[in-house]
């Protein structure tokens, strides 16, 4: 296995007097798209903010290519080379996609090259351009959403529920992009109660419930043993596929 | 950061994808002229689009603060006071430039007294969102109170600094009087305040939509985590514009002294409903909005004041409450996340 990019030791959250994560462990390997997965309320999307600076680790450590980032604001975070999708896709309504992306170039100019290989992944973005994201439908903005955190290259993209509320079709077309993502060699933690998208471009996969890691291994293990899904994830997450 | 991007450049109209208050406008403004004769008309109208800018200059950073960051700041009244009072000192010394009967020398004083009032009000401002906004965040009770104490304090200062009277700052003679169009009369600072207020929208309308800061700024407004989880400190930028709102803050309050031409340390405070009512009406983080906000504001108290003087005072009171049960979110609502 690749060496990890991210890994978390001991990590605990709180928010307000709520005791969500409660000792999370995990490594994520470079070039591997890695799955977070379990039920509602086991503590994925605060694990992602919690990488993010979001919130704050009370406890533990969070460490990227080894540096120690827990105590880091989220601007210095993200600078590091992590790009977030969070579950409500973050878009700006009220700004064009073109603007959305200018926002997401910290470099400056888009690259002419990048933009190119990013119109073939996800086509809806060379077609509305200059149209208003707030008028993008559920599927578009969420494209939108994953554009702008590959529009530069970044070490690690963290995305939060991708296919929640999208049609089969968007779903399919979003398996591919992920694919095309892995081929370019980028790290990805996804969050996902889809199990077939799961099972579709998962390479690692941890299950988490109650705040804490409760399964690490691969996703094809997992794909393949029925009664572990049926342990680990219960009928709620079957009745996804 | 703040270079100008042609690849920015909205291309589509100021009031964007909704013509709907741009109606409502053109109805307030036009409509009167079935009860007034067009010549008064024209001259209430410009009155009213001074008023307006004004009030806008005063008001744009204040609905900016407020969309960036969620804070509600009563002490944006102290600016604008203390603006008066820091042009009026510049001002009251060069009387002799003040004093002759010519624009380009009255100008050699009165640019002075607005780049001192700036330049102190938008430190000043600084200081302010260190020492009393920053540890109320998130927190909209501590700063309705906080800012309240805020402006009762600078209130203080000004009578410990300026004295306790009212001061007389009479308008340089070059802007007295007024200009004739054949048999129509404008008031020279009236038009002087259009030009102003204008270009101010300009460069606002510029910085907000072809650079990259006022791209920051705009999606700020609609979502400032977002804007931090793409690597970018909100914090800093909410600085600036408060900084910038403040100092814009102290150049409505050398315009609005000049207008009164009588200045008090409690015309911020005075001023500040009408601030108020002209960033609710606009819908609250719009510049547009509040460009627009203030020119109805303008329009309607100069029109009801010549139609009905006794609702004069009401009638913004009157015009926001219709506005809002028309869109309870002001004019042109920003999208938040």
């Amino acid at each position: 296995m690749a060496e990890a990019l991210l890994a978390l030791e001991g990590v605990h959250t709180h928010i307000g007097r709520y005791h969500i994560l409660q000792g999370v462990d995990f490594a994520v390997p470079e070039g591997e798209l890695t799955m977070l997965l379990g039920r509602n309320g086991a503590g994925k999307t605060t694990t992602l903010k919690t990488v993010m600076g979001l919130y704050r680790a009370s406890q533990g450590a969070v460490r990227f290519a080894g540096q120690e980032i827990q105590a880091r604001d989220t601007p210095d975070i993200s600078r590091l080379g992590i790009a977030y999708v969070p579950e409500d896709m973050g878009i700006f309504a009220g700004l064009t996609v073109k603007e959305n992306l200018l926002l997401a170039a910290r470099e400056g100019d888009i690259d002419d090259a990048r933009l190119r290989w990013l119109f073939k992944l996800f086509p809806p973005m060379e077609k509305f351009w200059g149209l208003r994201a707030g008028f993008l439908s559920g599927g578009q903005k969420q494209m939108l959403a994953i554009s702008r955190a590959v529009i530069e290259k970044r070490r690690l993209i963290l995305i939060d529920e991708p296919t929640k509320g999208l049609a089969p079709a968007i779903i399919g077309a979003l398996i591919e992009a992920f694919l095309e993502l892995k081929r370019s060699g980028v790290t990805i933690l996804l969050v996902e109660q889809n199990f077939h998208m799961a099972r579709s471009v998962g390479d690692g996969v941890f299950v988490m419930d109650d705040g804490k890691i409760v399964h690490a291994g691969r996703m094809a293990a997992l794909a393949g043993d029925e009664a572990l899904q049926q342990r680990l994830l219960g009928l709620s997450l079957g009745a996804h596929q | 950061m703040t270079t100008a991007d042609p690849t920015l450049a909205a291309k589509k109209p100021i009031w964007g994808d909704d013509p709907w208050p741009m109606v409502v406008l053109a109805a307030i403004a036009f409509l009167p002229l079935l009860l007034i004769n067009p010549k008064t008309w024209l001259v209430l109208t410009v009155a009213g689009l001074a008023m307006g800018m004004m009030i806008f200059i005063m008001a744009s950073g204040l609905t900016l603060v407020f969309g960036l960051m969620g804070v509600i700041n009563f002490g944006h009244g102290a600016f604008i006071s203390l603006g008066a009072f820091l042009g009026a000192t510049v001002l009251l010394r060069m009387t002799g430039w003040t004093g002759v009967d010519s624009i380009p020398l009255n100008l050699v004083a009165v640019l002075p007294a607005i780049v001192f009032a700036v330049l102190v009000t938008g430190a000043l401002g600084w200081a302010f969102e260190r020492v009393i906004i920053r540890p109320v965040y998130d927190n909209h009770l501590k700063q309705i109170l906080v800012t309240i104490g805020g402006i009762i304090v600078a209130e203080q200062m000004i009578h410990v600094v300026w004295g306790p009277d009212q001061i007389a700052l009479p308008r340089p003679l070059g802007f007295k009087g007024a200009v004739g169009f054949g048999e129509i009369v404008f008031e020279k600072y009236r038009l002087l305040a259009c030009v102003l207020g204008l270009a101010v929208f300009a460069g606002l309308h510029f910085m907000l939509n072809r650079t990259k800061l006022g791209l920051l700024i705009r999606a700020g407004v609609e979502n400032g985590q977002m804007v931090e989880a793409l690597g970018y400190r909100i914090r800093l930028l909410f600085v600036l514009v408060f900084v910038a709102g403040s100092a814009l803050a102290g150049l409505g309050g050398v315009m609005w002294g000049l207008y009164q031409e009588i200045i008090t340390a409690g015309m911020g405070m005075e001023v500040m409903v009408l601030v108020f009512i002209v960033i609710i009406i606009g819908g609250l983080g719009s510049v547009g909005g509040c460009f627009v906000g203030a020119i109805l504001v303008g329009l309607v108290a100069n029109y009801t004041g010549f139609l009905v003087p006794k609702l004069a005072l009401a009638s913004n009171i009157g015009l926001m409450v219709v506005i809002l049960m028309w869109r309870p979110q002001g004019l042109f609502p920003v999208i938040r996340q």
